[in-house]
């Protein structure tokens, strides 16, 4: 996030897209109804009604993969109405005639076409967001898990800089990380192009400051990303694969190419703490640890680093994973000797410059957020105050496109996936904690009233849906949650796959598969 | 009876709420908001609130696994080790560094991530270190 969680309250206006904040981020959407509350609009746009959506003041349901085309609509407006804030954009951006020409293509009429959305619907989000003096966006993968990802992100930035509304207290383009620590996976260096705080792999002095630091040869070769190293291992290019914490079997789309490719490598190590259907294939399966049972860090959505603290002895003969990794190492011949979690935090500030402020001392109370580059920093609220981080703001003037796969006669019906309030990303987790397994306890696809009718489905009916890539079966829910026409499934549980189902078409970019939109069918099971 | 409590993050989102797991007798029975924390403010979501109660389920992994005649069957860490630390060498010697790849992870702590990524880079020799932060 650019801006910190707690500064969602006092926004004037707050715009949620693709994001199910109350099921997915529940102490983000207590900020929110607390800034309504205090009188702020909120405006949510949102193919599904989901929960935060009936509490909205206004609500708009868009055509799956057409965000492009709202945001461009949007932003047509703000300018016709002369909505935008041209002292910002004049002082602190570039590449705004760009867009201004662009966006004369974009006029409400037409986007209400591409996106079923009424166009005084339109107007009226350009008005409250455009009037807003504090308007925050809040978005999550319904904004990047497309063919268009990166496409619809650089877009909710026009948006925000067109309007002045970055750089300030409770403004923003706030992504919601889906995973606990994924923003403390990227910072590290969990990424195939960079080392830890987004340092390039093949820029000299990194390389060779890392390479003094680390006493080893190291590779200026940008690595494979998730999708390439699974085609990898198709092709034999890939012939070991090391798995940690992660269920690329569920969490993937197109599932039965997932299974083909894991099986297809010489080695696949497992590192977890359950024998997920990932660790099933395993050639070996190494017991790691919860987080209750050792110490470490994590960051959150907002850029918080915040400690994980021991507080059970490792169940049975697992081990904590850092000492899994350290032993490893040493016994493949590059030694690692580290006494504690804190003593990593230590090279890890050293060499990377966002972290070099924090250490464990520091992270007693309630954590830091980063940048923090010194010990005497008090670590940063909010990004890009005063000024934006690459220099001047850049608009990109980007043209909708449409979703990789769009329906047709044979596959006439659209598919979403997403996830449910009880439960989290594949399920390892949340489905043994018998609280949460009993709130909801299967998988589920939701359906129209009238899709339903016409097909003489009921509620609790058992029916078969296939793509081009699997079939699976499901009950479902009949419900107008979903419009006519399109269908939902979470992806939690494992005995209907619905990412089996799923199109592994990415985003060119930032290699994001578009998990929010596909083509199925769907028959009554026999 | 010998109680705790241990102030730590949640693991369940990216919100990152801080409680207090409660300890009795070795056993995670629950968990209690912190009503310092400015993430919180004191609340927890359902997921927050039934967190620990996976930590100790019977399902989780106690013993490392090899697979032996196509079954998976328990070994001692030596084994498991030493099996994994030299598969992966001799795939680096015959295939070179980049037939190896690594899944880091959303989920372990920021040592651990920085820990597997140093040793894809500097052990092995490969910038192929990825998660699933797309999905
Ligand atoms: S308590 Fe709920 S909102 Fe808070 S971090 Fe855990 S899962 Fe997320």
């Amino acid at each position: 996030m650019t801006n910190s969680i707690a500064e969602l309250e006092d926004a004037d206006c707050i715009f949620v897209i693709g994001s199910n904040t109350t099921s997915s981020h529940p102490l983000v959407a207590t900020r929110i109804f607390r800034a309504k509350q205090k009188g702020a609009k909120l405006i949510v746009a949102d193919p599904r009604t989901i929960q935060i959506a009936t509490m909205a003041d206004i609500h708009v349901r868009q055509n799956l993969g057409t965000d492009v085309a709202l945001l461009n609509g949007i932003m047509h407006v703000i300018l016709d109405r002369r909505w935008h804030d041209q002292d910002f954009i004049d002082k602190n951006t570039e590449g705004f005639e760009e867009i201004r020409e662009l966006l004369k293509g974009y006029p409400p009429e037409k986007v209400s076409e591409i996106t079923g959305i009424p166009a005084d619907n339109i107007v009226r989000i350009a008005e409250y967001y455009g009037k807003a003096e504090k308007a925050s966006i809040v978005y999550c993968m319904g904004i990047t898990q497309h063919t268009t990802g990166v496409d619809n992100v650089k877009s909710l930035a026009n948006l925000a800089m067109l309007t002045g509304n970055l750089g300030r207290e409770s403004t923003g383009v706030n992504p919601l990380r889906g995973q606990n620590n994924v923003q403390g996976a990227c910072d590290m260096g969990g990424l195939p192009n960079v080392y830890p705080a987004y340092q390039p792999v093949n820029m000299i002095d990194i390389q060779k400051k890392f390479e003094t630091a680390w006493n080893a040869r190291l590779s200026d070769k940008v690595g494979l990303t998730v999708p390439e190293m699974l085609s990898g291992a198709m092709d034999g290019s890939v012939k070991a694969l090391y798995v940690l914490g992660e269920n690329p079997m569920q969490s993937d789309p197109d599932s039965s190419h997932v299974e083909k490719a894991l099986k297809n490598v010489d080695l696949l190590v497992v590192q977890d703490i359950f024998l997920t259907p990932t660790a099933q294939l395993a050639h070996v399966v190494l017991p790691g640890t919860s987080f209750a049972e050792k110490d470490g860090t994590f960051s959150n959505t907002e850029r918080r680093v915040m400690r994980v603290r021991q507080a059970i002895d490792p169940v049975g003969d697992s081990r904590p994973d850092w000492k899994i990794i350290q032993d490893l190492s040493t016994r493949f011949g590059y030694e690692m000797n580290y006494d504690s979690p804190a003593a990593i935090m230590d090279e890890i500030a050293a060499l990377t410059p966002s972290y070099g402020g924090i250490n464990y001392d520091r992270l007693e109370g309630e954590g830091i957020q980063w940048p923090c580059p010194t010990t005497d920093h008090p670590g940063t609220k909010f990004l890009h105050k005063d000024k934006i981080a690459r220099g001047k703001g850049l608009f990109h003037a980007i043209e909708y496109r449409p979703p990789a796969e769009t329906v047709d006669d044979e596959y006439p019906l659209w598919l979403s996936t997403g996830r449910v309030f009880a439960h989290y990303h594949t399920g390892t987790m949340t489905r043994n904690c018998p609280t949460l397994n009993s709130e909801i306890s299967e998988g589920f696809l939701e359906i129209n009233p009238v899709d339903a009718d016409r097909m003489g489905i009921h509620q609790g009916d058992e029916v078969r849906m296939a793509s081009r890539r699997g079939e699976i079966t499901a009950r479902t829910v009949v419900t107008d949650r979903v419009k006519e026409g399109s269908l939902f499934m979470p992806f939690h549980f494992i005995e209907s796959n619905v990412n089996l189902l799923t199109n592994p078409a990415f985003d060119p970019i930032a290699k994001i598969p578009e998990l929010k939109v596909c083509a199925v069918r769907i028959e009554k099971a026999a | 009876m010998e109680y705790k409590t241990v102030l730590t993050t949640c693991t369940h989102c990216g919100c990152g709420c801080s409680f207090y797991l409660e300890v009795l007798d070795g056993d995670v029975i629950g968990t209690i908001p912190c009503k310092t924390s400015p993430v919180n403010e004191g609340k927890l979501c359902i997921k927050g609130w039934n967190v620990h109660q996976f930590i100790q389920s019977d399902k989780r992994l106690k013993r490392p696994l090899l697979r032996k005649d196509g079954v998976l069957t328990e070994v001692s860490w030596d084994e498991a080790m030493d099996f994994t630390a030299s598969r992966l060498r001799e795939i680096k010697e015959t295939s070179g560094s980049d037939s190896l790849a690594f899944f880091t992870s959303a989920k372990v702590t920021n040592e651990e991530n920085y820990l597997l990524q140093k040793f894809a880079r500097a052990a092995v020799g490969t910038n192929s270190v990825d998660h699933c932060a797309r999905l």
